[in-house]
């Protein structure tokens, strides 16, 4: 053999070795971006399902319909034995927060809603901050992101023929005994005429953590001060805003008050599990009252822009290992990527027509 | 032209650790925005931490570079050629500077601070901002395709470099284990 096929077949070799390397770094890091599926239901595929094909653009995926609040929280101090959070120290500290109702239609009547929730976003000068969103129902209906998501698939009509499969449904009923809690909360629970008079549940659990590194499992709930009563006369009960109408209302007369109620765990309970509340003899404390003070339309105002993401936490305190928790903070990541594209694509527009209109004038 | 043949020992270090983490932040990142384990949240944190890490590295190795001569390219290479790589080279720079800015900002936009491995909150650069936050998660995210498209230009010309043409390219970034002959 000459020197020269000698050559030229080591230089098809490395060529050879080259292209390799190059592809297998390349298909890695397509792989990586999910290009080939194999990740199981992702956040993507999550906020796809709540849209059901017709997104509402720049709206919220998921409570999309809701106002904007100012307030503060006074706190009372009796937390502080359980976190060194900054929020649950002696004093009073503003939020900007959001009532909404569940669904993804931000048109939807008001009192229709089977979810109603409240979401609170406290910033302080020292850089710290908490953010959390609480619904009506005690318990998650479902363990696992992925049974979460199985259910809605079921529960939401074909976009395209608009029906569900009933049969289907009563299988994943039957397959899913955790829901029972749920179901019975939702076979109790009296929707009242107001935002105000709703108690709001974090569902999921965290930690608080102490000066001495202790961590306390908790969850809490935002209960209402003021009691129930029938919608005011003035309010139609068919109008699609009657809950919104009722919180101006009220706001006017007074503000309205929430006591933040703390429920300690025991070592019998488990944390990661949202599907089960724990028993009523456990400890409570009152961490501190929420005095909301004005309400806003969401569109413009402040908490539209904000992703109350549930897993932005002061010091002190700490994620659980709850599975739901945890796909919330990644769903939600998404949903507020879609929408704040869409809330700038939507301002160009409008900026872009102001100038030719300007323009033609 | 100067007659060094290597880059100098701080400037390799330099490269090769960026180099790790950069791709390590390319992998996981695009893989944690899908991803909704509970890894994902520990992988945030870590992958803004990290990030910023090599936003000072690149502005160490900016500072660095004015302190050596960098060996010059083969004389044998095209003016192409010579150019093609000055170019990817400032790119490469260019992104690995935007990239992480991109994300602090992004951050920032959101209304949440960046810390630096728990240890302390990097100043704000830009208050909440719903708006600027649209642009800029977009920005974060097409920045990382270029970065990754722009690294493996300037893999497979260092591998063309190395493995083909057998010029003094590849040697000049690569530690010597072994004295060579
Ligand atoms: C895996 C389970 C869940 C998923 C996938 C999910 C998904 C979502 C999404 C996509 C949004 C819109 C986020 C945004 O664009 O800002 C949202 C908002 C919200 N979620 Fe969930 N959610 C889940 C469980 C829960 C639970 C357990 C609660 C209550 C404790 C909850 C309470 C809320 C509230 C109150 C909002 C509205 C926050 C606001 O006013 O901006 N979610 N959810
Ligand atoms: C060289 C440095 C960096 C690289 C290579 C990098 C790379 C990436 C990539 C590839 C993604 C996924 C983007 C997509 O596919 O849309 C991502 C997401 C992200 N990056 Fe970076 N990044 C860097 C620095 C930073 C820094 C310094 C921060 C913040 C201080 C940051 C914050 C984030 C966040 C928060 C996300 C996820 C956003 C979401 O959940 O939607 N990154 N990054």
């Amino acid at each position: 053999m000459s020197n020269s096929t000698n050559d030229s077949t080591s230089i098809i070799k490395r060529y050879a070795v080259i292209f390799v390397l190059m592809a297998g770094f390349v298909l890695a890091f397509l792989y990586a971006a999910g290009l080939f599926g194999g990740r199981g239901v992702t956040a993507q595929q999550f906020v796809n399902l709540q849209e059901n094909e017709k997104p509402n653009a720049s709206f919220r995926r998921a409570h999309a319909k809701g106002v904007c609040l100012q307030g503060e929280f006074v706190a009372s101090g009796l937390l502080a034995p359980f976190t060194t959070a900054e929020f649950f120290q002696k004093g009073n500290y503003p939020f900007i927060g959001r009532f909404s109702i569940g669904g993804g239609n931000p048109t939807a009547p008001d009192l229709a809603s089977g979810v109603r929730s409240l979401a609170l976003s406290f910033t302080s000068d020292s850089g710290q901050r908490w953010r959390t969103a609480m619904n009506t129902p005690t318990v998650m209906a479902v363990r696992t992101p992925e049974v979460f998501f199985q259910q809605i698939k079921l529960l939401t009509p074909d976009p395209k023929t608009g029906k569900r499969d009933e049969t289907k449904i009563k299988a994943f009923f039957a397959a899913h005994p955790e829901m029972a809690e749920f179901n019975q909360w939702k076979e109790d629970y009296v929707a009242s005429s107001s935002f105000a008079t709703e108690k709001y549940h974090s569902i999921n659990a965290f930690y608080l953590v102490n000066n001495n590194g202790e961590r306390q499992a908790v969850r809490w709930a935002m209960a209402p001060q003021a009691e129930p009563q029938p919608l005011d006369e003035n309010i139609s009960d068919s109008h699609p805003d009657a809950l919104q109408i009722e919180l101006a209302q009220r706001l006017e007369n007074d503000v309205v008050r929430f006591d933040m109620l703390v429920t300690l765990a025991n070592d019998s309970d488990d944390e990661n599990n949202p599907t089960v509340a724990w028993p009523e003899e456990r400890t409570v404390i009152n961490a501190g009252t929420v005095v909301i003070r004005a309400v806003e339309p969401q569109q413009g105002s402040a908490c539209n822009g904000i992703n109350f993401d549930p897993l932005v936490l002061p010091k002190g305190m700490e994620a659980t290992a709850d599975p739901i928790l945890n796909a919330r903070s990644a769903v939600y990541a998404e949903s507020y990527r879609r929408r704040a594209r869409e809330s700038f694509q939507q301002q160009a527009d409008s900026q872009k027509t102001g100038q030719q209109k300007a323009g033609a004038q | 032209m100067s007659n060094t043949k290597s880059f100098p020992t701080s400037a390799k270090l330099i490269h090769w650790i960026s180099a790790l983490l950069i791709i390590s932040l390319l992998f996981v990142g695009v893989s944690m925005i899908q991803s909704m384990a509970p890894w994902q949240h520990t992988a945030i944190k870590m992958h803004q931490s990290i990030g910023v890490l090599v936003f000072v590295l690149v502005l160490v190795r900016l500072v660095n570079r004015f302190f050596f001569t960098a060996p010059a390219l083969p004389s044998e290479l095209s003016r192409l050629q010579q150019l093609a790589a000055k170019f990817t080279q400032v790119l490469l720079y260019v992104l690995m500077l935007a990239q992480p800015l991109s994300g602090w900002l992004m951050r920032n936009a959101e209304g949440l601070p960046v810390s630096f491995f728990g240890l302390f909150q990097l100043p704000t650069l830009i208050g909440f901002n719903y708006q600027a936050f649209g642009v800029l998660r977009d920005l974060h995210g097409i920045l990382a395709w270029s970065l990754f498209v722009v690294i493996v230009l300037h893999i497979g010309a260092a591998l063309h470099h190395g493995l083909i043409r057998q010029d003094s390219v590849l040697p000049s970034m690569l530690f010597k284990f072994r004295s060579r002959k």
